[in-house]
């Protein structure tokens, strides 16, 4: 076994409304920033020791697709690193 | 008969919910969610709340909680099941209802009095009312902007599932008189079986005539409907 970190990306789908970014994204500009545009995401970053980085893979997708993500409105991806243990 | 209403923690309308629903002459009790559902069961409500504090998203862990597992069984098998504000988040995170409820487009909490336009009276919830009729019921939400996909919608739509739209007190669904944004203006939508059904506004706070009104009474006697139906 081998120990990684799975890093879970959710974010709202394309199209999707995000009306804690729009209102983020006026208060930085309140602060005098200048952007064109805000978007924002969830990170998830999983421990687990797995046979290799495909089944770390795996198990962390089949996280996002029960629970960390609501595929009705949102997308995610999945990026695995080994740790030290 | 019997209708649970399931408490989780966080919840918050349940005790509401059992003097509403005594009101209208249905017999309930309230269900710690880790009890399950009683064998007798004749009806489930989903009340308001902030289960789980709203952790992840709203409705997001209650609806992966083992009694969800017998509530589906038990929509299955068309015991009636009424998922009310977190109730309905609840009951759209587990796969009851098609769709989801999100972020309100003001990102901000609502608490207000709407109209709503009965669009399916062929329901046992809505069977108390003319199709078209206008009610006023209460929400307080942060998280009822519902969203779904546009082909999903075409196909609710078709299927006569939205079972209720926000709209002024003519009965047109405007953009002024949705408050959060939903798709559509819808409120509320059935799932697979017309015993089954979620909305964001609250029925059991307009169902007594010294608080709140009473036009939320006709929906919650669908628990006596739909069981004489079966």
């Amino acid at each position: 076994m081998t120990a990684y970190t799975a890093t879970v990306t959710v974010r709202l789908k394309h199209g999707v409304l995000d009306p804690e970014a729009e209102t983020t994204q006026r208060a930085l500009e309140r602060l005098g920033f200048d952007l064109e545009d805000l978007r924002a995401a969830d990170r998830f970053e999983v421990d687990l020791d797995a046979e290799d980085e495909a089944a770390a893979r795996d198990r962390a997708g089949e996280m996002a697709e029960r629970l960390l993500a609501n595929p009705t409105i949102h997308d995610y991806e999945v990026a695995v690193a080994e740790r030290d243990a | 008969m019997t209708v649970a209403i399931v408490r989780f923690g966080g919840s918050n309308c349940d005790r509401d919910a059992l003097r509403a629903l005594e009101s209208v002459g249905v017999d309930a009790e309230i269900v710690w969610h880790e009890d399950g559902l009683p064998e007798d069961v004749t009806g489930v409500m989903l009340p308001g709340g902030f289960s789980y504090g709203d952790y992840l998203r709203a409705g997001a862990m209650a609806a992966r909680s083992p009694i969800m597992n017998d509530v589906r069984d038990a929509a299955a098998d068309g015991v009636p099941v009424l998922g009310v504000c977190n109730g309905a988040q609840v009951g759209c995170e587990s796969g009851l209802t098609d769709g989801a409820f999100t972020t309100n487009e003001s990102a901000r909490f609502q608490c207000e009095h709407v109209h709503l336009r009965v669009e399916n009276a062929d329901t046992p919830w809505t069977a108390g009312y003319e199709p078209g009729d206008v009610i006023s019921l209460p929400i307080a939400h942060g998280e009822g902007r519902y969203e779904i996909d546009d082909d999903r919608l075409t196909q609710l739509e078709t299927n006569d599932r939205v079972l209720f739209r926000y709209c002024d007190e003519d009965g047109d669904p405007s953009v002024d008189a949705n408050p959060n944004g939903s798709k559509h203006n819808v409120a509320g939508v059935l799932g697979e079986r017309d015993t089954t059904a979620v909305l964001m506004p609250h029925p059991e706070r307009a169902a007594l005539a010294d608080v709140g009104g009473t036009d939320g009474r006709p929906l919650l006697e669908g628990f006596v409907r739909a069981v004489d139906a079966e």
